[in-house]
């Protein structure tokens, strides 16, 4: 307990003297700022040589598709391939008309999970069916299950190698974290300048967000098979191949089904950004109706893929199929699992065949729907007229009092005054090297003249993560200190994690309209759940010899929140800001669908018009240089510790499940 | 039988009677050094040795551990071989290196006179399959298979069908008296059953040799009984040549022919189990053996002095390996001295008073003289 203390107390020094050089350079920003304002400003302009250059090279590759040989032979056979996956896997889906396929889920949930699961999947799918979304949700569908398919078939066969070598896990980790902190929407238009719009771009960009937990978590239950094991096999002379398959994967089973569970998730939680390259299905249905600012059309599919992913969620979650009882209990009756999947067997052949030739092809019958989006647009309606002064005070006081100072602050600062400022805290509170990085990243965004919806986007950013961090600290350190509070917020966070992100626009837009500050909303709502969870890990995780310590030294509440508590649990409280910022990112951007200007709304922008090509590609790559420096500047000092909760479901939908860093 | 190993006659080839043909295991010079030291000296020297000042020089200079240093044994056939130490000494890095499932550093290893280090991998596979088979401490079993399977894993591997390997593993079930558990999976067994099952594992695949890294420390003081008698029987009944590790001397005295002692990588005896509660070649080995009764390791050769003319002839006669505990009972019930025979011959006698002397003395002073 003494070393204990020992090393806290000079890192906690450490970190008061951090603190005094980041006041120092603050000061120094603000004198510079009223001296310099105006001087070195970088306004927009729609029509900048970056953006013009990037539309010819996207004229070149339109005037080139057809006769350039990487195109004709490597791309083009890519893209067909995946399109004909596709058209198969839509008409076989479309074979089995409604009921086949009621019968097969109920089926499958029936011999993996249980008879509650069964009804709860047929129910949930019933009402999909009722809600009139059968046909987007089949859509939606196939997209998913191409799309986990092939990053399963790549993704599990990396991450067993990721687990057998250590020198490929070292090569590979530095590129899944890249592909994690990268927002979505930064690779949709190079992916469509590639493949063209269409489901190969869709599962493409499906694929790069869904893979890397797939490897990821392989890797970690290869890792977890115990080395007395594996050395017992070698002992009894197994060969590699034999420790592969009889030993590491069936003891790995469990959590490589785990990855098949996060991989579907995970592609879940981007259908709607897939939608923007047009993938038809719930995601569509959803962007459409945010276009039209349809709030309950919108709800309505929001619902649709929520009990969607509870279906894939629930049949897939113990998809391992281990662990489970060989006699289950139904009611009074006792029924061996065996018989149990034969009547799941049964109930499936009979309902495909029943169905097809009861309705061979057909939908859902559209007599039978239920339109909840009438009662929700009125419910909308007097919630905005009864509460608008509530939300405009809000809004404007939110837009007056921090959006727009700190906007003004950082667009009508000289440009590389920002860029020592920010390079200038990378310093202090990270390394020399984080700082060039910074520099070197926001250079780039000048250079990519996206520097003041940049700026625009940064300030939403900081924004949201002071108001996510504030909330998150404070929600974390009572759950950790409160039995009660951590056993009501857990179920939350868990749910709220699972939910694909976007669900989130949805209530931010309802009650605030498009504007920036719905997207910071939507912002917070959307980290705070991670970050309350970091932050009571971290706190809980203080030693409780060090509170009894404190405790018998006197200290109240409050003191041993401010002095122990938070300084020790100081590296969790780095992760949660980490987290924070990279999630905060992605739904910031994310809001250019709702009235958030700036770089998100580039890149919306930069798909539906053909002129806009250009700027929408240089928004996305300054999307991904914001990304790079937020990260880089909120790392903090030490080594980055992983996140364990990972495999567990904290990394449900999130953008950056920074996994195994351990080795 | 309680405490004391089985009595001399029933100990089985090491004692005396080699085997021709020479030595089942035999290591010359073997070194493993873990850490960066490793990859510099194996660089700089190729596969001949350098000399154990410029090994421990390379240690010092770019960090390391000698876990094993310059070990050189013989273990005959048949015989069941102790290596000893404190914990972190190198026994397990030891016996792990014989079959290398660590490669060694430097040094030789013949199995049955087969150059070990030149094998291949699929060389050394075969001979992991066939001859040399090992029991672990924490067992190393397949938590998702059952017992039986568990069993038989070493022949599946080995590629034989399926009948033969449930047949043969249903068989060691029986020998390691685990009948009934066969369906069990392994998180359903108490400690010792684990073992047992890490044992039958081992003896599936009939090997001529098992490797045993203390096998028996997790267990209980009764349960660790009831296996080494099992050792001892199945030794006895199988004939295996054996290498046992263990931190415990009571368990070395009781099971081994030869007991090798480590410390720090390096041997520091080797010898029949007497023999080291005798003569303790240090300070480390008498601290192991301090609190050994010696009436209950030592034989007659130990303490008898020869013959004079006029010693009376009409004394209990025993055979010159017996040990001193069993002839207590002769001894206080005359008070002529024993006579102690070797192959019929008489080779000479023990005073009674002296006997009691080493047992009253529990190895403290008792004097003790050398062998014939
Ligand atoms: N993989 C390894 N890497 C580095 N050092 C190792 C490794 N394995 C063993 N060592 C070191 O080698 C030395 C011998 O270890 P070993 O496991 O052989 O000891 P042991 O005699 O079996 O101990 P115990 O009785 O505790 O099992 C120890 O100092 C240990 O720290
Ligand atoms: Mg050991």
């Amino acid at each position: 307990m003494t070393d204990i203390a020992a090393t806290v107390q000079p890192r906690f020094a450490l970190s008061l003297g951090r603190v005094g050089q980041l006041l120092a350079l603050g000061v120094l920003f603000l004198i510079a700022f009223v001296v310099l304002q105006g001087n070195g400003t970088l306004p927009h302009k729609d029509d900048s040589q970056v953006f013009l250059t990037l539309n010819g090279v996207r004229d070149w590759v339109d005037a080139n598709r057809s006769t350039n040989p990487v195109f004709v032979y490597v791309l083009g056979p890519i893209r067909a391939a995946i399109d004909g996956l596709d058209g198969i896997v839509t008409s076989l889906l479309s074979q089995a008309s409604w009921i086949g396929l009621l019968a097969v889920a109920g089926a499958l949930a029936l011999a993996f999970v249980s008879w509650r699961t069964a009804l709860l999947v047929i129910g949930s799918l019933l009402a999909i069916g009722l809600l009139g979304l059968w046909t987007e949700t089949l859509q939606t569908l196939v997209l998913i299950a191409n799309s986990v398919a092939l990053s399963l078939l790549i993704g599990i066969p990396l991450g067993i190698l990721a687990g057998r070598n250590d020198r490929f896990l070292a090569f590979i980790t530095p590129i899944l974290d890249f592909m994690q902190i990268m927002p979505t929407f930064a690779y949709l238009a190079p992916l469509t300048l590639i493949f063209l719009i269409g489901p190969a771009s869709a599962v493409i960009a499906t694929l790069i967000y869904a893979m890397p937990p797939a490897i990821r978590i392989t890797s970690l239950g290869i890792r977890g098979v115990p080395v007395q094991t594996v050395e017992a096999a070698e002992s009894l002379g197994a060969t590699d191949g034999q420790v592969l398959r009889k030993v590491q994967l069936p003891i790995a089973r469990r959590t490589i089904g785990l990855a098949v569970n996060q991989t579907i998730m995970m592609a879940l939680s981007i259908i709607v950004i897939a939608a923007l390259i047009n993938a038809p299905g719930l995601g569509e249905s959803i962007i459409v109706a945010i276009e039209k600012l349809k709030f309950g059309a919108a709800v309505t599919a929001g619902i649709a893929i929520v009990l969607l992913a509870m279906v894939l969620d629930r049949i897939t979650a113990s998809a391992s199929g281990a662990g489970l009882p060989a006699v289950i209990a139904i009611g009074p009756l006792r029924v061996p699992r065996r018989t149990l999947r034969i009547i799941a067997l049964a109930i499936a052949v009979v309902g495909l065949l029943g169905g097809a030739l009861a309705s061979a092809g057909s939908s859902f019958p559209a007599a039978w729907h239920v339109s909840i989006a009438k009662p929700l647009d009125d419910a909308v309606r007097w919630v905005e007229l009864t509460f608008a002064g509530l939300t405009d005070a809000l809004k404007n006081g939110v837009s007056a009092g921090l959006l727009d100072p700190i906007q003004t602050v950082l667009t009508t600062s000289p440009w590389w005054l920002v860029i020592a400022a920010a390079a200038g805290i990378a310093a202090i509170v990270n390394s020399t090297r984080a700082a060039v990085v910074v520099a070197v990243a926001l250079v780039l965004i000048v250079l990519l003249q996206v520097w003041e919806h940049a700026m625009q986007t940064l300030t939403m950013v900081i924004v949201s993560v002071v108001l996510t961090m504030a909330i998150g600290i404070v929600l974390g350190v009572w759950a950790a200190r409160n039995r009660v509070v951590s056993a009501v917020l857990r179920p939350i966070n868990d749910a709220a994690q699972t939910l694909p992100s976007f669900v989130y626009l949805l209530p931010a837009l309802a009650l605030f309209g498009p504007t920036r500050f719905t997207a910071i909303l939507a912002a917070v709502i959307y980290s705070v759940p991670a970050v309350v969870r970091l932050v009571e890990d971290g706190v809980r995780g203080v030693s409780p010899t060090v509170i009894e310590a404190a405790t018998a030294a006197g200290a109240s509440r409050l003191q041993m929140i401010r002095k122990v508590q938070l300084p020790m649990a100081r590296r969790s409280l780095l992760v949660a800001t980490n987290q924070g910022v990279v999630l905060v990112l992605a739904m910031v951007v994310l809001g250019g669908l709702v009235g958030a200007q700036a770089l998100g709304f580039d890149v919306v922008s930069g798909f539906s018009q053909r002129n806009f090509f250009g700027r929408g590609v240089a928004a996305a790559i300054g999307i991904v240089l914001l990304g790079v420096m937020l990260d880089r500047i909120t790392q903090g000092t030490g080594q980055r510790r992983s996140v364990r909760g990972v495999v567990g479901r904290l990394g449900v939908g999130l953008n950056s499940n920074r996994a195994s860093r351990e080795a | 039988m309680t405490t004391v190993a089985a009595p001399p006659a029933t100990r089985p080839a090491g004692k005396g009677s080699p085997a021709a043909g020479g030595p089942t295991i035999s290591v010359r010079g073997l070194w493993k050094v873990f850490g960066p030291a490793e990859q510099r000296l194996t660089r700089r020297a190729g596969s001949a040795a350098p000399s154990a000042d410029q090994i421990e020089a390379a240690v010092r200079d770019h960090g390391g551990t000698v876990a094993v240093g310059d070990v050189s044994f013989d273990v005959r056939p048949g015989e069941v071989f102790v290596v000893m130490g404190l914990s972190g000494s190198g026994k397990s890095t030891l016996v792990r290196c014989l079959t290398r499932l660590i490669e060694p550093t430097f040094g030789e290893i013949d199995l049955d006179g087969e150059n070990i280090r030149k094998a291949s991998q699929e060389r050394l596979r075969e001979l992991r399959r066939r001859r040399f088979s090992m029991v672990f401490q924490n067992f190393g079993l397949l938590p998702h298979r059952r017992v039986l399977e568990n069993i038989a894993f070493g022949l599946e591997l080995r590629g034989e069908s399926k009948a033969t390997r449930l047949t043969r593993a249903d068989e060691m079930l029986g020998l390691v008296g685990l009948d009934g558990m066969a369906e069990r999976y392994p998180d359903e067994l108490s400690g010792g059953q684990q073992q047992r099952v890490g044992l039958a594992r081992a003896l599936a695949g009939d090997p001529e040799v098992m490797l045993l890294d203390e096998p028996f420390s997790a267990l209980d003081p009764l349960i660790r009984r009831d296996m080494q008698n099992e050792v001892i029987r199945l030794h006895h009944d199988l004939r295996k040549t054996m290498v046992f590790i263990t931190h415990d001397l009571a368990e070395a005295l009781k099971l081994g022919d030869h007991v090798m002692i480590m410390r720090a990588g390096k041997i520091v005896q080797i010898g029949r189990p007497e023999e080291l509660v005798a003569r303790p070649a240090d300070e480390y080995v008498e601290d192991f053996v301090r609190d050994i009764p010696k009436s209950h390791v030592l034989t007659l050769r130990w303490v008898m002095r020869p013959a004079n003319a006029n010693d009376p002839v009409d004394g209990p006669v025993f055979p010159v390996d017996t040990i001193i505990r069993m002839v207590i009972h002769a001894a206080a019930a005359t008070d002529k001295p024993i006579r102690v025979i070797e192959d019929g011959q008489l080779v000479g006698v023990v005073d009674r008073a002296h006997i009691l002397e080493t047992v009253a003395g529990q190895g403290n002073d008792a004097e003790v003289g050398p062998p014939t």
